[in-house]
C-alpha cells in the first residue's frame, strides 16, 4: 500500500511513454526477424521493409491532408503495425496486394478511428484478415523455406506449399494423424521454425525471446497469453486424449501458427484489449477456444488472427462487466 | 446433434446480421446503448419464433395443399404484420410490463427483413415444425449476439475523438464492416 500514499515533491519520474513502449516492441520483434531473414532470405526483407515503411507514409499521409492531426509517425506504433503486418504474409506476396493490406491496416483499422488509442481492433490484424478474405490464393501459397547461407539437406513433403497447419487440414480428409506425422517436420524443427509460413509465425524461439523481453520491460502482463496458450493446451489435450487419430497433440497446435506470435505480439496489443486482469483472462481464454474451434472444425487452416480480431469486438463488454470495485463501495457478503 | 448444427449454424456461422446482411436497419439504428440493444434482441427473439411458427403452419396447412406457393412472400409479409400488430394489442392489455419493456421495439420489427428472412429460410431448407423453431430461436440469438456486441463497441467509440468526417454513422459501418470480416473466419464449420 505504501505506493498509493500520497505524499509532497519531489516524485519520482515514471519516464513510460508510447514511444518508448513501441520501440521496447519492435525490439523484441527483432529476433523473429532476423529468422524469417534467414529462413526465407532476401524476399522477407523485402516484405519487411516495404510494408513498415508504407505503413508509415499512409499514416502521415492520412494524417497530414485528411484528418489534419498532429502527424505522429515517430511514436512507433505505425512501425509495429507494419512488421506485424508484414509477420502475418507469406514472404512471396506481390507488393501491390502489401500496399493494400497496409493502407487497410493503418487507414481503416487505425485512422477511421482517430489514430492510435481508439482502434477497437488490432490494426494489423485487420488488414490480415482483409488481405486473406480478398486474397485467398496469395494469401496461402508459402514458399517453401530457403535459407540465406547454406543448403536444405533434407526436406520432407510438407515443408514447402503449405503450412503444417494447412498440411493437416487437407489430409485429414482421407488420413490420419499418425500417417500424416510421417510426412511433417518434427517438433524440434518447427521449434526453430524450420517450415512453410508467413514470416514471423515460424520460429517459436525467436518469438519467445522477444516475449520474455517485452515481459521484463513489463510492456505486456501475463494474464493474456497464459489465459491463451493454456486454454489452446488444455482444448487440444482433451480432443488429443479422445481420439489421437483425428485430432492432433496439443505440442503440434503450440508449435505451428501463429499462436505464439498472436498470444504474446497482438492478442496483448493495449488499445484493444481488457483493462483488468481478470477481464485479460476471459479474453484470452475466449481466444483460444475460438481459435481451436477454427483450426479443427472452420474452413480456414489457421484462426488465430480472426480469433483475436473477434475477442477485440468483445473488448468493451469485458471491460462494462469486470469493472474494479470503487473507494468505499460496499463489498456484498455471501 | 442435427439441432446443434442448426444453432452452431445459424449463431456463427451464417449469423443473420454479420454474414446474411438481414436486420441491418435496427442493427445499425437502435445499436447506440447497449441497453436498448438488449431490449430490440429480446424483442426480435419473441416476435421471430412466433412469426416463423404461424408462418410454417401457413405454408404446410394452407399455401401447400391449395397450390398457391408462389404467394409466399406476400402471405408472408402480411401474416408477420398482422401478426405483430395484434402481438401488440393484446400484450397492452394481458402484459403492460412486458409491452413497456418491449415498447418501440415491436413495432419496428413488423417490418424487420430478418423475422421475413427467416421465415423464408426456413421453407427454402425444408425445416419440420421443431426444426424451424430451433432455427429460429438460433437465429434471434445471433442477432443479439451480433448486436450486444455492435451496441458495446458504439458505446465504446462514443467516448472517443473520431475524426470530424467519420464520426457517427460512417463509423459504425467501418466497425460492422470488421465484425463481419473477423466472423467469416467461422465459415465452414458445419
Amino acid at each position: 500500500m505504501s505506493m498509493l500514499t500520497v505524499s509532497g515533491s519531489p516524485h519520482i519520474h515514471g519516464d513510460s511513454s508510447v514511444k518508448k513502449i513501441m520501440y521496447t516492441v519492435v525490439m523484441a520483434m527483432v529476433p523473429a526477424m532476423l529468422v524469417s531473414v534467414y529462413f526465407f532470405g532476401l524476399d522477407a526483407l523485402r516484405v519487411l521493409l516495404i510494408s513498415s515503411l508504407a505503413c508509415l507514409f499512409f499514416e502521415w499521409l492520412i494524417q497530414k491532408y485528411l484528418i489534419k492531426a498532429p502527424v505522429t509517425i515517430n511514436d512507433g506504433s505505425a512501425l509495429v503495425t507494419g512488421i506485424l503486418l508484414a509477420f502475418n504474409v507469406p514472404s512471396n506476396l506481390p507488393i501491390w496486394i502489401l500496399l493494400i493490406g497496409a493502407f487497410i491496416s493503418i487507414g481503416m483499422g487505425k485512422m477511421s478511428f482517430g489514430g492510435l488509442g481508439k482502434n477497437p481492433f488490432n490494426p494489423a490484424l485487420v488488414g490480415r484478415v482483409f488481405l486473406l478474405i480478398s486474397f485467398p490464393v496469395q494469401m496461402t501459397s508459402w514458399p517453401a523455406p530457403k535459407l540465406l547461407f547454406g543448403s536444405i539437406t533434407s526436406s520432407p513433403d510438407a515443408m514447402g506449399g503449405a503450412t503444417p497447419l494447412g498440411f493437416l487440414k487437407e489430409g485429414l480428409k482421407n488420413q490420419t494423424v499418425p500417417e500424416l506425422m510421417k510426412d511433417m517436420p518434427d517438433y524440434a524443427m518447427e521449434l526453430i521454425g524450420f517450415m512453410g509460413g508467413s514470416l514471423g509465425e515460424v520460429s517459436v524461439i525467436a518469438l519467445l525471446l522477444g516475449a520474455i523481453y517485452m515481459l521484463a520491460k513489463k510492456v505486456i502482463t501475463w494474464e493474456i497469453p497464459t489465459a491463451y496458450i493454456g486454454s489452446v493446451i488444455i482444448f487440444t489435450g482433451i480432443l488429443w486424449l479422445v481420439n489421437p487419430d483425428m485430432y492432433i497433440s496439443p505440442v503440434f497446435h503450440l508449435l505451428t501458427g501463429g499462436l505464439i506470435l498472436g498470444a504474446f505480439f497482438m492478442a496483448t496489443d493495449m488499445v484493444s484489449s481488457p483493462i483488468s486482469s481478470k477481464g485479460q483472462i476471459l479474453f484470452g481464454i475466449g481466444a483460444g477456444v475460438i481459435t481451436i474451434l477454427i483450426r479443427i472444425w472452420g474452413a480456414y487452416p489457421e484462426g488465430v488472427s480472426f480469433a483475436i480480431l473477434i475477442m477485440n469486438a468483445f473488448t468493451p463488454l469485458i471491460n462494462r462487466g469486470f469493472k474494479p470495485k470503487r473507494f468505499g463501495e460496499k463489498i456484498q457478503s455471501a | 446433434m442435427e439441432y446443434f448444427g442448426i444453432i452452431i449454424g445459424a449463431i456463427f456461422v451464417s449469423n443473420i446480421v454479420l454474414a446474411q446482411f438481414l436486420g441491418i436497419c435496427p442493427f445499425l439504428g437502435v445499436s447506440g446503448k447497449v441497453s436498448t440493444s438488449v431490449g430490440m434482441s429480446g424483442a426480435v427473439l419473441f416476435v421471430m419464433t412466433l412469426a416463423t411458427l404461424v408462418t410454417w403452419l401457413i405454408y404446410v396447412y394452407v399455401l401447400l395443399p391449395l397450390g398457391i406457393t408462389f404467394l409466399q412472400t406476400i402471405s408472408f409479409i402480411l401474416v408477420i404484420a398482422a401478426l405483430v400488430q395484434m402481438v401488440e394489442i393484446i400484450l397492452k392489455k394481458v402484459s403492460p410490463p412486458l409491452y413497456q419493456a418491449l415498447g418501440i421495439f415491436l413495432p419496428l420489427i413488423t417490418t424487420n427483413c430478418a423475422v421475413l428472412g427467416v421465415a423464408l429460410l426456413t421453407q427454402s431448407k425444408n425445416y419440420d415444425l421443431l426444426q424451424a423453431i430451433v432455427f429460429a430461436v438460433a437465429n434471434a440469438i445471433g442477432f443479439g449476439l451480433a448486436m450486444i456486441l455492435f451496441s458495446g463497441l458504439r458505446e465504446h467509440l462514443n467516448l472517443m475523438m473520431v475524426p470530424k468526417g467519420m464520426r457517427g454513422v460512417p463509423i459504425a459501418l467501418v466497425t460492422a464492416g470488421i465484425l463481419a470480416m473477423a466472423f467469416m473466419g467461422f465459415a465452414g464449420m458445419v
